[in-house]
This record gives structure tokens, sequence and C-alpha cells, in this order.
């Protein structure tokens, strides 16, 4: 019986790999020729091959683009460089300041004789890793504050936090990116404007905070009562006991989740598209737009769900193994629903 | 004197809250009424009542025209919607849970099998997937004069999936199918991606709930002499239901909230009937209170009923 289901299965799969096989490695076109891609019956490899710069770059002046380059590789290996654990110190935070500045440098020139580049011709995966890193780093004390706000003895302030956690996450985050497109240009003083990059990074951070307040406070209450009552017998005020005590146990445990959680606005940055942003996927669909190679759609978005899967396939697996390595013991942490 | 020093700073401190937030809406809503007042937009709800103008490319249970009023066309939008939820939320269950059971398995190809589809779904963007779906209809499918026929009367083409309903069967006129009736590309391309993305989500709670069934449960009903069916049915199922429950329930919202990425593929739903109103009237504050508030409605029954069914599954 067993046996009979692999036979079988094993043959479905066959059935399904060798077509695609051919059509994807076999019969592909390499060469960035539309033409040679429209004769073939494979896969046309070589859009990829034409477009990488601006996927990549997006509208980023063309001899400039060394820098988003530069800036790439060194966003990224901050993030390296932030999962080993022996390196949760405070000399991080202070890396991963001088960093941001590097590439905040690199990105705006206009310095030690780089040309200026304005914000609205950045594009490509350097976008997208720059709205889940500077929307990341934005939300999690403001995700801390209402995870904390949220378990307040203070009734005000608990409802307060609890009407922004469940207004954010009971809507779409397209709505939210409508918010900030149309409504937040109104929300301002006559005369003060805010550029279409940081209206859409200020709606992901609400976002992003609503939600990861939501796992702080999954670890807030995997605490025992004990470590609360031992803070206050030693005479710690409640800031006091909360800093030295409760969080650093409360963040560790909500570590797995808080990657998860990660992972899904690292997925969800790619909305940005919808009003208008160059991100990584934004750069793939307008390439496609050129008449040469329209119709090569089915590549570009296999191309774009390769790049988006390595990095949350490495961000799941980094999850999993601090799970299995420093398994939590006598909690159960509860992922809120 | 401790106690009633805090009490107080307990005090001081919910009224700063209340006072800095209600300080921020006041600010946000005055300048607010400043800007519309210098764009001279006149603010109100009186726009739904107003001459649409716009076609819309498919309604399921609302007759529409361009000549219909905005509400109509929001409401057509509402009611796209809610269809592609509703059977998004059902194929996706039906999908998850045959995974789910897949990757717990005896056989190691079909486990391996259903590993690979989890951990590939998951880890790539919505939004992508649905490109690609659409994509791959679009494009790969064959225009409808060249269609293929998988069942009778089924036909698979790039305008769309057409399928036979009772005393109607699709059949060829001039360059595209009429009769029977008809998923459209974009309809197609977000029910796949929706249901396909989120039954990665659920299979690992199915395997997590079923997991969550104690090894000493299976044994005692098989002592009992249950047969493997009943087994499932009455010991295993009403078990890991309580586990699985609650964060089926967020994969539920989840979906409903996605739906919303309609906008991105052309498929008209709510959000992007609202945003063409947004762009035609210039009601912006209205259209996207309007997509808020008819979701929170959406998430809070959904939220309600997923509750009322866990209070009929939990433990009493």
């Amino acid at each position: 019986m067993n046996r009979a289901l692999t036979i079988v299965l094993a043959f479905l799969v066959a059935a399904a790999l060798v077509p695609f096989a051919q059509w994807a490695l076999v019969d592909a076109v390499w060469r960035p020729d539309p033409d040679a891609c429209r004769a073939a019956h494979g896969a046309c490899w070589g859009f990829i091959v034409e477009k990488h710069r601006f996927i990549l770059f997006g509208t980023y002046p063309y001899d400039e683009q060394w820098r988003p380059a530069v800036a790439t590789i060194l966003l990224l290996a901050l993030w390296i460089a932030s999962a080993v654990r022996g390196f949760w110190r405070a000399w991080l935070a202070a890396l991963w300041a001088a960093g941001l500045g590097v590439i905040g440098v690199l990105m705006w020139g206009g310095l030690f004789g780089l040309p200026y580049v304005e914000n609205e011709r950045w594009g490509g995966l350097i976008l997208t890793l720059l709205l889940t890193t500077i929307g990341l780093a934005a939300a999690f004390p403001l995700s801390i504050a209402l995870a904390l706000g949220r378990r307040s003895d203070l009734p005000a302030i608990r409802a307060l936090c609890i009407v922004y956690i469940e207004l954010i996450r009971g809507v779409p985050l397209v709505s939210l990116l409508f918010m900030a497109s149309v409504m937040l240009p109104l929300f301002l003083p006559g005369g003060m404007t805010i550029d279409k990059l940081a209206r859409a990074q200020i709606a992901l951070v609400l976002f992003a905070a609503a939600y990861l307040a939501e796992v702080v406070r999954g670890g807030l209450q995997a605490i025992p009562r004990g470590q609360y009552d031992a803070a206050a017998a030693v005479g710690l005020d409640y800031w006091s006991a909360m800093r030295a005590v409760i969080l650093p146990q409360a963040l560790r445990i909500a570590v797995p989740p808080l990657v998860n959680t990660c992972i899904g606005f690292f997925k969800d940055t790619s909305l940005v598209l919808i009003i208008g942003l160059f991100d990584l996927l934004s750069t793939i669909k307008v390439a496609l737009t050129e008449p040469a190679w329209t119709g090569f759609g089915v590549e570009a978005y296999l191309f774009a769900a390769l790049v988006y899967f390595v990095f949350c396939f490495a961000m799941s697996r980094y999850s999993q193994r601090f799970e299995r390595e420093r398994p939590v013991k006598d909690v159960v942490l509860r992922e809120p629903a | 004197m401790a106690a009633g020093s805090r009490k107080a700073g307990a005090v001081a401190y919910q009224a700063l809250a209340l006072g800095a937030v209600t300080a921020a809406l006041w600010f946000l809503i005055s300048n607010t009424a400043a800007n519309l007042e210098a764009r001279r937009i006149a603010s109100g709800f009186g726009f739904l009542a107003r001459e649409a103008g716009f076609e819309i490319g498919e309604s399921f249970f609302l007759r529409y025209s361009a000549g219909d009023s905005y509400l109509r066309a929001l409401a057509v939008g509402l009611t796209n919607t809610l269809m592609v939820a509703a059977l998004g939320i059902v194929g996706a269950t039906a999908l998850g849970t045959l995974i789910g059971l897949a990757r717990l398995a005896h056989n190691a190809l079909l486990q391996t099998l259903a590993r690979a589809y989890v951990e590939f779904l998951r880890n790539v963007p919505l939004l992508v997937q649905l490109f690609f779906w659409y994509a791959l209809i679009t494009e790969a499918l064959p225009h409808p004069r060249l269609a293929h026929e998988l069942l009778p009367g089924l036909f698979v083409t790039n305008r769309g999936i057409f399928f036979p309903l009772p005393g109607s069967v699709p059949h060829l006129e001039g360059f595209n199918f009429t009769g029977g009736a008809a998923l459209t590309p974009e309809f197609a391309a977000l029910l796949i991606g929706l249901v396909a993305y989120t039954a990665a989500f659920i299979a690992e709670i199915v395997r997590a709930g079923v997991l969550a069934v104690e090894r000493g449960q299976l044994d005692a009903a098989h002592a009992l002499g249950l047969t493997p069916g009943q087994t499932t049915r009455l010991v295993v199922l009403p078990q890991a239901l309580r586990v699985i429950v609650p964060p089926l329930t967020s994969q539920y919202l989840n979906l409903a909230k996605n739906s919303s990425l309609a906008v991105a593929i052309g498929f008209p739903d709510l959000v992007s009937i609202a945003n063409t109103t947004i762009n035609q009237t210039g009601q912006a504050i209205e259209g996207v209170a309007i997509i808020m508030a008819v979701y929170l409605t959406v998430s809070l029954s959904i939220s309600a009923f997923m509750n009322w069914y866990n209070a009929r599954v939990a433990l009493r």
C-alpha cells in the first residue's frame, strides 16, 4: 500500500517536474534577446539578464548604481551580524547606527563628492530592505510600549492601546497605505509636505507596531507571576522591574514568533507597489511593461518569488534553530490569536 | 501615604495620555478641516448618490451599469469581496487540511511533498503569487479558439475559465465563449492565490492540532475497538479542533483582509472600487473610512462567529 503510493506519487512528481525542467532549463533562453525568447518554447531568463540592473536598483542614476549595491551589501552584513547571539551587546546598536548613517550618505549623497540623489529615485532591492529595516527598527520600541500599555493596570492607558492594536489589525494593510498616501497630506498643517517614501514608511511602522505588540504581549504573558513579585520584593519600581527583570526574559522567549512577524513584514513591504513605490516587486513589474519584453510575466514573477524565498527561508530557518537550541522550559508561549 | 501618591500618579499618567491623544487628534482634525476648505472639497457622504460613470468587470449578485450610483458600485465591490473571501475560506480550509494531514502521513515522499509546498508557498509574498497566477493564466493558457476542454463543457483559456451551468453549456462564438458561467482571469488568479497561500498556513495549524492529541488517546481508542474512522471522528478531531480553531480564526481574518490585494490585479473588490471612487471624486477621507469600516465589520463578524464555534468545541 505504502509502496504503491510512493510509486504513484513519484510518477506524478516526474510528470510535473520533467516538463518544467524542459521549460525552465533545457529549452530556456539565457541571452537577452526578446526575439529569440519568442521563438523558443522555453523560459526567457534573458529578460532577467537584460533587466537585472533595473530590477536591483530601479531608477537610481545608472553611473551611481555602485552606491545602492554597496548599501545593500552593508545592510545584509548588518542583518547577518545581528543574527549571531554573541553579538547581542550594546555595541551592536552603535554598529547599526553607524551602518545606517553610512547607508544614508551612500544613498542620498551630497557629501564627499557624491552627487545628490533624491529618494524618489531609489528603488529595487535596497528599497525593500530599507523599508523593512527602518520599519522594524521604528516599530519595535513602539510595540513594547503598546504591549506594556495593554497589560497596564491603568484603564485609560489599557483602553487606548487596545483600540489602537485592534483597529490596525482589523483593517488590511492596503487601506493603511491608501490612508498614508491620500489622507496624510490632508493631516499636515498647510504648506508642509512629506514625500511618498516617508508616507509609506509611516504606514508600515504603524502597521508593524500593532502586530509586534501582540507578540511581545505573548512573551510578557509567559513570564510567571513570581518574577513580578520577586522584582517588587527587592524594591524595584515598575520601570526598573520591566527593564531589568521582565522584558529581558519576555523578549527572549518571544524571539521565534518575533522573527516570524519580521518575515511577514518583509513580505508585506511588497504592498507599497500599490501606492506606486519602486520596491523589488515593483521594478520587476515595471520592467515587464517595455513593449519588447511584455509577456514574460511567468519568468519574471518566478524570479521575484525566488528572491523573496531566499530571504524568508533563511529567516525562518534561523527562528527554528533558535527554538531548537534554546527551548523555553516550563513556560507555554501562547501566540495571540 | 505611599498608596495615595501612587494613585495620584496613576491618575496623572492617564490624564496625560488622554490629553496627548486628544491634542494629537484635534491637531489632525483641525489641519484636515483647513486643508479641505483650502481645496474646496466638501466633506460628507453626499457623493454616494451621484452617478458612478465607470463600468465594473464582474458582479455576482447585483445588476450594475455605469449609470448607477457610487453607493451601488461600492455594494457590488462589497459582494465581490465577500464572495471571494467566502470561497477562499472554504477552499483554503479543504486544501490546508489535506496538506496538513499529508505532512503527518506515514509515506515519506508524501510528507516531503507536503512540507515543500508549505515552505515554498508561505515564504513568498502573496502579491508575488497573485501576479504569478495572473501571468500564468493570461500568458500560458491558450486563446479561446484553441481552448483546452479539460472535462466536457469545462474550458480553460487565457480569457478565463468557462464551465457549464444546468441548461447552459459554454460554446465558442466569435473570439470568446458564451453561455455557461465564467471565472474571469482576475477572479481565478485571486481565488487560486488566496487559497494556495492560506492553505500553507492552515496546513501547519492542522498538523500542530493533530500532534497535540496525546498518543495514549489513540491507544485507548484502539483498545476500545474503535475503527480508524471512528477514532478520527470521535477521539482525534474533537480534541484537535480545540487547538486548531483559535489560530484558524486568525488565518480566516488574514484571508479576508488579503482579498484587498485584488486592487493590484484589477479584480473589482471593495478596495479597488473605493480607490476608483476616491480618484474620481477626491473624497479620500470618506473612501478610506468606508474601506476601514467595512473590513472592521467583516473582521469582527468572523471573530464573533469563530468565538461562538470555539465555545462549542471547547472543554466544558
